[in-house]
């Protein structure tokens, strides 16, 4: 039993209640475990979505991640971290990514959480494609994503 | 030999996935615009592959396309050398 980083990019779907397990298992000195699931919605800009195809940059997608992971450790004193990211194509409804915190107190692992999120989403090398009825088509970065990010 | 990977909407707007380009191109042949310039920074490559079309003109345009090198987030000021993997793609959009 001890702390880790885990970083995965994969296709295949994650069982929430074992990596909260992995999780809780890291540690009994933890006091707080936060996590965030992302899933993929029906609608998006008013169109009604079918599916999603997540596209990623193989050799600089975990790089990213565990950076972003040694940037969250250097601010807050954290356990275990846990970031797994889905690739390739989702349907409606389908979890997209995992991210869960372990630190003391609470605090910590809220913000943490948050932070990694707000990291991901403008820095690591994903992809979003929409399917919709009227063909499928990529979706723009939102630049309140990018605002958010650099409040920190 | 520079190795040049697209991504996102940008990879099929233009249509190309990797590309992979000299350094330095002798002008050997003799034939006009098959030479150019050593490529030594960032913004070299992207000036260089703007030329190819009005499509890539825009697409790969400064603010539109972002950068890594060697698959860290960059900017265009960056020192290239030879062997190195150069990467554009619109901004992200994963989580």
């Amino acid at each position: 039993m001890s702390h880790f980083t885990q970083i995965s990019v994969q296709s295949q779907d994650f069982d929430f209640a074992y990596e909260y397990q992995k999780l809780r298992d890291s540690s009994h000195s933890d006091g707080a475990l936060v996590t965030f699931v992302g899933l993929v919605r029906d609608m998006n800009l008013e169109m009604s979505v079918s599916g999603l195809f997540l596209e990623h940059y193989p050799a600089m997608t975990e790089k990213v991640l565990n950076g972003i992971v040694e940037k969250a450790r250097a601010k807050w004193q954290l356990g275990s971290v846990s970031i797994i990211h889905r690739v390739g194509q989702l349907k409606v409804s389908e979890q997209i990514v995992f991210v869960g915190v372990t630190s003391q107190h609470r605090q910590s692992a809220y913000h943490a959480n948050e932070f990694i999120m707000d990291f991901l989403k403008t820095q690591a090398p994903f992809w979003k494609k929409e399917t919709t009825i009227d063909g499928d088509r990529w979706i723009e970065a939102k630049s309140s994503d990018m605002e958010k990010s650099k409040n920190w | 030999m520079l190795k040049v990977l697209f991504f996102g909407q940008l990879k099929d707007i233009i249509q190309t996935e990797h590309l992979e380009i000299e350094v330095i191109q002798n002008d050997q042949s003799g034939k006009e615009g098959q030479s150019h310039k050593p490529i030594k920074t960032v913004a070299m490559l992207r000036h260089l592959l703007q030329k190819k079309d009005d499509i890539w003109n825009e697409h790969l345009a400064y603010g539109k396309a972002l950068v890594a090198v060697n698959q860290e987030m960059t900017s265009d000021d960056t020192a290239l050398n030879d062997a190195d993997e150069i990467a554009f793609f619109p901004p992200v959009t994963g989580g």
